[in-house]
């Protein structure tokens, strides 16, 4: 066939594929390709006033973009990925470029079969549970393959294998799990499917394999968790709990300690218009779950250990996280959410929304009760479930929201919070350098929308930290070290949103009461967004406090930084 | 040379088709529905009129807040238009509990499901909450918003009201 003949077939196929098919159709058959992309750069410099050294790499970014395509019930993707090298606060395993994630997935009635990168979770997670959180740069994407099978309305079996992503290349450990959950009202349709109430119950079974290389213990190195789950529910009441086992597996993260593993995760709630109320509780002991047993940080970890405590969205209040305690704790959380409604005395013209919330975390009591450094029971010890051990974190908070006109809101919030410092999120005794902090923290949030699509918000906070510091000899230098804590901080913010396209935001945070005066400093930062449809533009100028940024059970540290950040972010 | 040029802009044309993010159908997921039974998003459906689907959690407050501001005005809206709004939750284990306790206080008559393992959020390609699209009669996905300031629902009811109308829509 010569060129030419070809090119005049090809001609035709694709005049004719576009002109006799309708656009829908030719879609249908095509299938289709969609992504989405985000790149967050900073370019930093040298603050020496909040202790900012960005070393000689000053320009730091973090991209990525996905590409998938799907047509029917087959689909595949990509996603690519670049650190040259990572923001600061982040983990700097990640430096360079790749491709980590792709998969090819198939589903058809009831079989779903992925082969490459995959995320899955059991439960609740404390078995397993592979997750990405983009902004956290937390990705534990499972490589290998997975089945799903549903063989029936109300049954649906999960198998899968696979290593685990650490950074740009996988842990050494294999994963291999299988979880079964029955909808019980489901699967006996034909005489309970009239049933108000539903139950559901579930169970995981998730195994590791990794070489044992240490000189001088003899590690286990296949290593199972195992999981059961209830769940029943009806009308606005819902009630769930999780229990489970995890074999004796000595990692750097519990000291090589060849004690098993216990959790119970437990929550209810009840829910009608315009009140709620919930409770969650739980008991991890020595949970930690990793394809890698000298893994660190967030890397390998293979299940998920939730934490219930309220997700603060004001910066103070959110200043001192908590993180569930990967070697065990104990503790819960409770809401109660209440709807004044319009027309009552609190309630006024448009209504009133309350809520309080706390939590209470502690450490569990535990008594030492074999040698350290014995092959077989090294680091063993008793768990005593009927007390407890010290004060981890506490929160105790209430919220206020209330609309006053048309044009005029406001949130009032106040929060009394405990945090363990030392212990939480620094892993060491050492309260002089790590003190403990108790707070009282205010808010109020005031929204004022002087036209349709135009508004402005109005924040202020204050940081009431119960004074704690130590003044220690003078120095070689002649200067005068103390060591303390945070003290008290203000924060004002001004968001002004012209029209639904653009905001301009400029704040201040200032810690107007420390006992060193060279901390009394102001953190001033603006930032200018524009969003249009899916994509959205940011850049903003300022200064970064130092401290530890949290989601979901997973916590970064991030050092103080001074500088130029520009986000973009997209899809399509 | 001619022809290669015809036949490079034919590919081009029909590729462009491949990827135009106007008017393609909800992609295949798998999500949970509040009462804890599995489903599927290609079940999503509303008899031939316009969905909008929003993407929210129970940590995020613009997500709230922008549901809140639609709430107020949609009992009127579906009146008018016949739309039906789909809330999908991207809570985890942490926070999943609250979304039912979250939409019954809240007063929220949406249809609400949550996508615990963020399969739909990854098929739907989105980057973070809220992310708002809206859905014409034919089933296809023909605008989206990422983000929430104050006011964005106005644009988002006169998009509802062009889709019901069978009007085509520019971003």
């Amino acid at each position: 066939m010569s060129l030419k003949l070809a090119s005049r077939l090809l001609l035709t196929f694709f005049v004719s594929l576009f002109y006799t098919s309708s656009y829908a159709q030719l879609k249908d058959e095509l299938g289709a390709i969609h992504g989405n992309f985000q790149i967050d750069a900073a370019n930093y410099q040298r603050d020496t006033i909040i202790g900012a050294d960005p070393g000689k790499e000053v320009f730091r970014y973090n991209a990525f973009g996905n590409i998938n395509y799907q047509k029917g019930g087959f689909s595949a993707g990509v996603r690519f990925e670049s650190y040259n090298p990572p923001l600061l606060g982040y983990l700097p395993g990640y430096r360079g470029s790749g491709v980590p994630y792709r998969f090819a997935r198939y589903q058809h009635k009831d079989i779903d079969i992925t082969v490459g990168n995959f995320y899955e979770q059991f439960g609740s997670g404390i078995t397993l549970r592979a997750y990405e959180n983009r902004g956290l740069l937390y990705d534990n994407a499972l490589d290998g393959m997975r089945v799903i099978f549903t063989p029936k309305k109300g049954i649906a079996i999960k198998g899968l294998v696979g290593k685990q992503r650490t950074y740009f290349s996988l842990s050494p450990g294999i994963v291999r799990g299988i979880d079964a959950e029955i909808n019980i009202m489901e699967l006996f349709d034909s005489i309970l499917g009239k049933s108000k109430t539903k139950v559901i119950i579930g169970g995981s079974y998730v195994s590791k394999y990794q070489q044992d290389q240490n000189p001088t213990l003899v590690l286990p190195e296949n290593v199972a968790t195992g999981a059961g789950r209830f769940t029943v529910l009806r009308g606005g009441f819902n009630f769930n709990a999780e229990y489970a086992y995890k074999a004796n597996d000595p990692s750097y993260q519990n000291k090589y300690s060849y004690k098993d593993g216990h959790a119970i995760i437990a929550s209810t709630s009840y829910g009608m218009d315009g009140f709620s109320i919930m409770l969650s509780g739980k008991m991890l002991d020595n949970m930690s779950f990793r394809s890698d047993r000298d893994a660190q940080n967030t890397i390998a970890m293979i299940n998920y250990q939730p934490d219930f405590s309220k997700f603060h969205t004001y910066s103070l209040m959110a200043y001192y996280p908590y993180a569930t305690q990967p070697n065990g704790e104990v503790g819960g959380t409770g809401e109660i959410q209440y709807k004044f409604k319009k027309g009552t005395l609190l309630g006024g013209k448009y209504g009133m929304d309350i809520t309080i919330n706390g939590s209470a975390y502690y450490a569990l009591d535990t008594t030492g009760i074999a040698p350290i450094n014995d092959t077989l029971n090294n680091y063993k010890y008793s768990t005593n479930y009927g007390s407890i051990g010290n004060e981890y974190y506490h929160d105790f908070n209430i919220e206020i929201t209330k609309k006053l006109s048309k044009k005029l809101k406001f949130t009032l919030m106040y929060a009394n919070q405990f945090l363990n410092q030392s212990i939480v999120q620094f892993n060491t005794p050492d309260k002089e350098e790590h003190p403990d902090i108790t707070s009282h923290i205010g808010v109020l949030d005031v929204i004022w929308r002087y036209k349709t699509g135009s508004a402005i918000r109005i924040e202020t906070q204050g940081f009431f930290g119960e004074y704690d510091y130590k003044e220690h000899a003078i120095d070689a230098n002649g200067k005068k070290n103390i060591t303390s804590n945070t003290g008290s901080w203000l924060s004002g913010l001004i968001e002004w949103t012209p029209n639904t396209h653009w905001s301009i935001t400029v704040a201040d945070q200032y810690n107007f009461i420390n006992p060193d005066d060279t901390k009394k400093i102001h953190y001033y930062f603006g930032m200018i967004g524009y969003t249009n449809g899916p994509t959205r533009v940011s850049v903003s100028y300022g200064r970064q406090r130092q401290g530890i940024f949290c989601a979901g059970g997973v916590c970064r540290f991030v050092p103080a930084s001074s500088g130029l950040s520009i986000s973009i972010s997209s899809s399509f | 040379m001619k022809k290669l040029l015809i036949l490079s802009s034919a590919i081009i044309l029909s590729l462009s088709a491949f990827t135009t993010s106007d008017g393609d159908k909800i992609p295949s997921a798998n999500v949970k529905k509040l009462d804890g039974s599995a489903t599927n998003s290609n079940t999503f459906k509303n008899d031939g009129k316009p969905m909008i689907i929003s993407f929210w959690a129970t940590w995020c407050k613009p997500c709230k807040k922008e549901l809140d501001a639609i709430n107020e005005e949609y009992a009127e809206l579906v009146k008018e238009t016949g739309v039906k709004l789909i809330a999908i939750s991207i809570d985890d284990a942490r926070s999943s509990g609250k979304v039912v306790t979250d939409v019954k206080v809240k007063g929220w008559t949406y249809e609400v499901y949550i996508d615990e393992n963020q399969d739909f959020k990854r098929a739907m390609n989105v980057n973070n909450v809220p992310h708002t699209f809206l859905v014409n009669g034919d089933g296809e996905i023909v605008w989206s918003h990422n983000s929430y300031a104050e006011g964005d629902e106005e644009k988002l009811f006169e998009n509802v009201r062009k889709l019901a109308k069978g009007e085509k829509l520019a971003h």
